[in-house]
């Protein structure tokens, strides 16, 4: 990859510093190591180390019923679980071949575009924070405590949301939730302007950010790239309109892509894909109108748990709701592949069924561990200081990176 | 789904490597093939390098384990043609005495660390990569903890046996 010469630390001929990067520095937002030889300020190589959170979700997901893997999900990128929540559910649907109604699928893109925009809220947030504006983030934090009120509203948590269940929701939204979706609708777009005024047009915004960490197109696929980060090198691939889910072929929303793929454009682009998701959100509200209320989850008994009274009081239920817990629903044997557009890129289900009660074989394609792996490479040459916001400027969570 | 139909992909396969790729199946329009270690990395060239195909977009790398086959460790390729907007899933089955498999790091960087986390949880020996080592788990781990073969450490809980999970 480089050809400097290696020096032991104790070699007098040794010109560059060894600097242990993280696993617990505060500007690395997370567990992430990096191990960099740095000449002055420039950075020659660097070496990552990752795995500091590493809990093993794939196999724990093996010894677990399809239902209770949700919560393991919640633990990928908790910045926007609850995309990570009904990316599980769609597989599971899609294996078990549910339609949900196009309600469910509407409240299902209202809340994931939610959680897109707090997900980008935090990154963009983040990296003002890092090149030394600490007012926009604080702008952005309340915005997302706005969202945080909705998902309590909506399934009672927070942060790690297990929103949801496989067929739908495991409620209706009441009418606060949508009072405070509409609400946040009204009052998100004067902030996000705010900001983008902050910084879009910065001085020193711009010339911390802009041709820091160029990538082209070529180099970003060559790596597997997804993602914001992708599309802001000039590809237009995202999940959402390359492979419709949860009907999001039935919305009309732009897909905004950048050209050189510098940190400037990955924040042009994830500001840009916030407005884009507000007009799904908007599209989602005036669509549910037409829809009949009250539909909140698919009719598949099968699959989907009973409510509570009517265990107590059906036997149809009872027996439901006992197959259910106790795993002897039939599930095909077979495979399924599933992707989801999260915050960071294409976040892929790998499910191979064998007709047990848990998965035979679970795989995360986490876009935050493909995405990180060109980031020491990428490095080299770097200042210190643009590394850092080129590490946020990536979004990488540290949970999705190590699952 | 794309503008490129599963089974023009088929069709080049076949009359480009015959009976060197098992026939292919379709689980959910996502087309599946088996091939063996002598011939995956020609079909990862040929399908990322073919001018109508052009798989150019490796998704994703993984391994499984099925400890009653013969051939008991699968390496699973997601690869995605951005262009015509299509999927295809090949699969290599390797003997647990000897795993080994060529990279796919010659076609794709990204499959640097999708490697090694194969080799971190499975075992599989990717000939020719960089730098094959631990990614995830602990450098002095000596087991390859996703095989089957290693239960979850969780001596209190007598319910998550897997007689319980319908196996």
């Amino acid at each position: 990859m480089n050809n400097h010469p290696v020096y032991t630390d104790n070699d007098p001929q040794k010109e560059t510093i060894t600097l242990n990067l993280g696993p617990t520095h505060p500007a690395t937002h997370g567990v992430f190591q990096n191990v960099l030889e740095l000449d002055g300020e420039r950075i020659v190589s660097g070496v990552s180390t990752i795995g500091y959170i590493h809990r093993a979700f794939e196999k724990i997901a093996e010894h677990r019923p399809f239902y209770q893997i949700t919560p393991l999900t919640d633990r990928l990128n908790y910045c926007s679980s609850p995309i990570n929540n009904m990316g599980w559910h769609m597989t599971v649907e899609k294996l078990l071949n549910i339609q949900t109604p196009k309600r469910v699928d509407y409240l299902r893109v209202i809340i994931m575009e939610l959680s897109r925009i707090s997900d980008h809220l935090i990154c963009n947030g983040i990296l003002g924070v890092d090149t030394g504006a600490f007012t926009g983030f604080l702008y952005l934090m309340e915005e997302r405590e706005h969202i945080y009120e909705i998902f309590e509203e909506v399934c009672g948590a927070r942060l790690t949301t297990n929103i949801g269940r496989i067929g739908g929701f495991e409620r209706d939204f009441n009418d606060i939730a949508f009072a405070k979706i509409r609400q946040f609708l009204v009052k998100f777009p004067p902030i996000l302007k705010e900001f983008e005024t902050l910084f879009n047009r910065n001085r020193i915004f711009i010339e911390r950010t802009s041709g820091v960490g160029a990538v082209t197109a070529e180099t970003a696929l060559n790596y597997s790239w997804s993602g914001p980060i992708l599309r802001a090198t000039g590809v237009d691939y995202d999940v959402r309109a390359n492979e419709p889910y949860a009907s999001y072929q039935d919305f009309d929303f732009d897909i905004p892509v950048g050209t050189t793929g510098d940190v400037y454009d990955r924040y042009i682009v994830r500001n840009e894909e916030m407005w884009q998701s507000l007009r799904i959100i908007e599209q989602a509200m005036q669509k549910l109108e037409k829809e009949p209320k009250g539909v909140f989850h698919a009719d598949v008994p099968e699959f989907y748990l009973p409510a509570k009274e009517s265990v107590y009081n059906n036997m149809e239920a009872l027996i439901y709701h006992f197959k259910i817990v106790m795993g002897e629903i039939d599930t095909p044997k077979t495979e399924v592949y599933h992707a989801v557009e999260g915050g960071n890129g294409e976040l892929g289900f790998y499910l191979v069924n064998d007709g047990g009660r848990s998965p035979y074989r679970l795989h995360f394609r986490r876009p935050s561990f493909i995405n990180y792996q060109m980031y020491a490479p990428m490095s080299s040459g770097m200042l210190l200081s643009d590394a850092i916001i080129n590490m946020s400027s990536l979004n990488v969570i540290a949970g999705e990176l190590d699952a | 789904m794309g503008t490129l139909s599963n089974q023009v992909v088929v069709q080049k396969l076949t009359a480009r490597f015959a009976d060197k790729i098992s026939v292919p199946t379709e689980p959910f329009g996502l087309l599946t093939f088996e091939t063996n270690t002598e011939t995956i990395a020609e079909v990862l060239r040929f399908l990322k390098e073919d001018k109508e195909l052009q798989f150019n977009y490796l998704t994703d790398i993984t391994g499984i384990h099925y400890p009653e086959q013969e051939l008991a460790i699968g390496v699973i390729y997601h690869l995605h043609s951005l262009s015509t907007n299509v999927r295809i899933r090949i699969k290599v089955f390797l003997s647990v005495a000897n795993p080994s498999i060529p990279t796919a790091t010659t076609l794709w960087e990204g499959a640097n660390w999708m490697e090694r986390e194969t080799y971190d949880f499975f075992g599989v020996q990717f000939e020719g990569h960089p730098n094959l080592c631990r990614i995830l788990n602990v450098d002095d781990m000596t087991v390859f903890p996703m095989r089957k073969e290693y239960p979850l450490e969780d001596p209190n809980r007598v319910d998550k046996k897997d007689l319980f999970f319908g196996r």
